[in-house]
């Protein structure tokens, strides 16, 4: 049973006084609560696009040697609610020549496409929307949408500039979508299920129970998976869709206030799904170590309430480090060019994650899961994991020492708060 | 009124005729193509409909084939027409009258 | 359980979407809104696979029609530039016998649905049909299942040899092959 049930059938309790199995309008009730339970994840893209977009513009400054916004608040926190009533306040255009239903619909599709997947994000242990049994299939079938979406802005805005980024996108989101499903498939092999759930629920808290460090083979999946879905995202190196040097800014350079917004929201609105989605399928999810989803779910009341809490929070930091990843790369990284581009996919990343598949099924049928085998191949992984991770901390410490002697050189003091300068 | 099998089959064929009167009367031939994945979507509806109607998975087998079928026809047929398009300049079925040039 | 009208309402919306998105793909005169209307049949006729209990095929109808068979249309109306089209009809067969072929099948059509399979029945709840699916393609239809394989492997190899006619072998000094004019 999920949260919206509880929730429905504890409203219906409580103050209808009436028995959820027996009452009629418990359907009622529990779209009502649907309803809520969707303008919230609504909400939480909103504000989690905002302070978001704050944060990678003072990254990308950090990284550029510039600052980046810092007027609107203390340190330019409020940046994006300037930005939101600035776009909200702007004349809604249509171009004389655009092919106006066209031109008016796209943005609402992309959103449509972008916001569906939120139906089956596993937040929580019980904080789901919709648990469908077909989960991780519906995820990359409503992206679709957005395809189509794209494809209609740069159509209906008859601009050239816009037409090249429509195409340029839908043919790099219909490529790059074969190799992420092949490596989602290789989670959908371990995990036995296509339901969002399901599958958090085949992996267990700790890291050697994750599915990234289960095999080799998932290891790999995992960062073909990262790869595929930055340019699903339209993301830097793969952004060639909005290459601000080549075609202005894509298929949303004639769109402006509320309908521009819409494109951003769903542009941030990927990048959180794109984070979510490897949490929860290769990072262990909401997963908490030491606690199974059956004690969780036994629960009552408050304590309930916080093992929900909890597992959120879990869920949250995992994905929310992996945005951060997704910035850093975007700031780091020159851009490909086209044909480098298809190259990348379909010489690489699909033959690749081909061979992902077929090891990870080699591996279920030969290595029994809980024997030796398994053990030393989880633990051969969870050191390479860390052996990654300690390198790259490594990187980062020698890079911001020399960036501190060079600080120190120039202004004659110290650098106070490493490694993103707020000056 | 209760939603039935008739419901499922009426709607299929009026789609499915839709289908057919468009291939008849357009003359482009993308449209066209497009007409055939109309009645494609028609029978799918019947298979499913009927399956649920039986209890038996067989129809969603075949709907899936059909799935398979219709995207391979629309590859095929559209790198057809792309090339017919590259020589004559026009996907009219009528432009489309002589077997050399 | 969502109660009858409900029920019934969900799916005259999805039925009229579909419908409503079909008359426009073969009516409508710009055909790039043909196109885009096709999408709203395919989300109409997803819709009612999910009515009726077929998830797994409503998902797949999504990922394969909208994200490939109209990706792939909408790519060849863009790259063919005469998109306007003046005229509805088709002169080599015309209005008069296309209408005689419409009501002759639609007669046939509706007799075979009332007539054949006529009353309403209550069908039975759905289940996930996932692993159902799964079990019959790898048992009792493995042959149509291979089939089906070397079929899409066909058309791979003949849509390659179509497009990639034009493409010349790379000059010596490695650029990439260019189209011919």
């Amino acid at each position: 049973m999920n949260i919206i049930q509880h929730v429905a059938n504890l409203l219906i309790r409580s103050v209808f006084h009436a028995d959820p199995a027996s009452w009629p309008w418990t359907w009622l009730v529990q779209a009502v609560v649907i309803g809520i339970a969707a303008f919230l994840a609504f909400a939480f893209v909103a504000i989690f696009a905002g302070p978001v977009s704050w944060i990678e513009r003072r990254i990308a400054g950090r990284i550029q040697s510039r600052i980046g916004p810092n007027r609107v608040g203390p340190q330019g926190v409020l940046q994006w609610l300037a930005d939101g009533v600035k776009c909200w306040l702007k004349e809604d255009l249509v171009p004389a020549a655009a092919d106006r239903p066209l031109f008016l619909a796209a943005p609402y599709l992309v959103f449509t496409g972008m916001f569906g997947a939120f139906v089956v994000l596993p937040f929580g242990a019980q904080v789901v929307a919709a648990d469908l049994n077909v989960g991780i299939l519906y995820l990359l079938a409503i992206t679709s949408l957005v395809v189509v979406g794209l494809l209609m802005a740069g159509w209906g805005s008859n601009s050239k500039w816009a037409l090249f980024g429509g195409v340029r996108s839908a043919a790099q989101l219909v490529s790059y979508e074969v190799p992420s499903a092949f490596s989602l498939l290789c989670v959908v092999l371990l995990a036995g299920t296509l339901s969002t759930q399901g599958i958090v629920a085949a992996q267990g808290g700790w890291p050697w129970d994750w599915f990234i460090f289960r095999n080799p083979f998932m290891f790999a999946a995992f960062f073909l998976y990262f790869t595929a879905a930055i340019a699903e995202g339209n993301r830097t190196p793969f952004d060639l869709p909005e290459a601000e040097s080549e075609i202005v800014a894509g298929y949303n350079i004639e769109y402006s206030g509320m309908r521009f917004l819409f494109f951003l929201f769903a542009e941030w609105a990927n990048i959180w799904i794109m984070a979510a989605i490897s949490a929860f399928a290769f990072l262990g999810g909401w997963q908490i170590p030491g606690i199974a989803p059956e004690q969780i779910a036994a629960t009552k009341g408050w304590e309930f309430v916080g093992w929900q809490a909890l597992s959120w929070t879990i869920f949250l930091v995992k994905a929310t480090f992996l945005v951060f990843v997704v910035i850093q790369i975007r700031w780091t990284l020159p851009r490909l060019r086209v044909d480098q581009l298809m190259i990348t996919c379909w010489k690489y990343l699909v033959p690749l994650s081909m061979l992902m598949v077929l090891g990870v099924l080699v591996l279920l049928a030969l290595v029994p899961e809980g024997g030796g085998a398994d053990t030393i191949l989880r633990g051969a992984m969870v050191g390479l994991g860390l052996a990654v991770v300690l390198v790259s901390a490594l990187r980062v410490r020698r890079t911001f020492r020399v960036d501190r002697e060079h600080y120190r050189e120039m202004e004659g003091r110290d650098l106070w708060y490493p490694p993103y300068r707020l000056p | 009124m209760e939603v039935g099998l008739t419901h499922y089959l009426l709607l299929a064929a009026a789609v499915f005729l839709v289908g057919m009167v468009g291939f008849i009367v357009r003359r482009n031939t993308l449209i066209m193509l497009m007409c055939v994945e109309l009645m494609l979507s028609a029978a799918n509806l019947v298979f499913v409909a009927f399956s649920r109607e039986l209890g038996d998975e067989a129809g969603h087998v075949f709907v899936l084939m059909n799935f398979a079928v219709a995207a391979a026809e629309v590859a095929i047929g559209l790198a057809i027409l792309m090339e017919i398009f590259r020589r004559r300049r026009s996907v009219d079925a009528d432009d489309l009258n002589t077997l050399m040039e | 359980m969502i109660p009858e009208p409900v029920r019934a309402l969900l799916f005259y919306l999805c039925a009229g979407l579909a419908l409503a998105g079909g008359c426009w793909v073969a009516f409508a005169r710009n055909i790039v809104h043909s196109a885009f209307a096709l999408l709203a049949t395919f989300a109409g006729v997803a819709g009612l696979y999910a009515f009726l209990s077929a998830d797994f095929l409503a998902v797949v109808q999504l990922m394969i029609y909208v994200g490939g068979v109209l990706v792939l249309i909408l790519f060849a109306l863009m790259l063919t530039s005469r998109i306007e089209e003046a005229r509805v009809s088709n002169p080599t067969i015309g209005l008069v016998p296309g209408a005689v072929v419409l009501i002759a099948v639609s007669a046939l059509l509706v007799y075979a649905c009332v007539k054949e399979f006529g009353g309403t029945t209550d069908l039975p709840p759905g289940e996930p049909t996932t692993a159902g699916i799964g079990d019959a393609l790898l048992s009792r239809y493995v042959l149509p299942f291979e089939v089906i394989s070397v079929l899409l492997l066909a058309v791979l190899l003949g849509a390659v040899t179509i497009a990639g006619g034009r493409l010349r072998k790379p000059a010596p000094g490695g650029k990439p092959g260019k189209e011919r004019p």
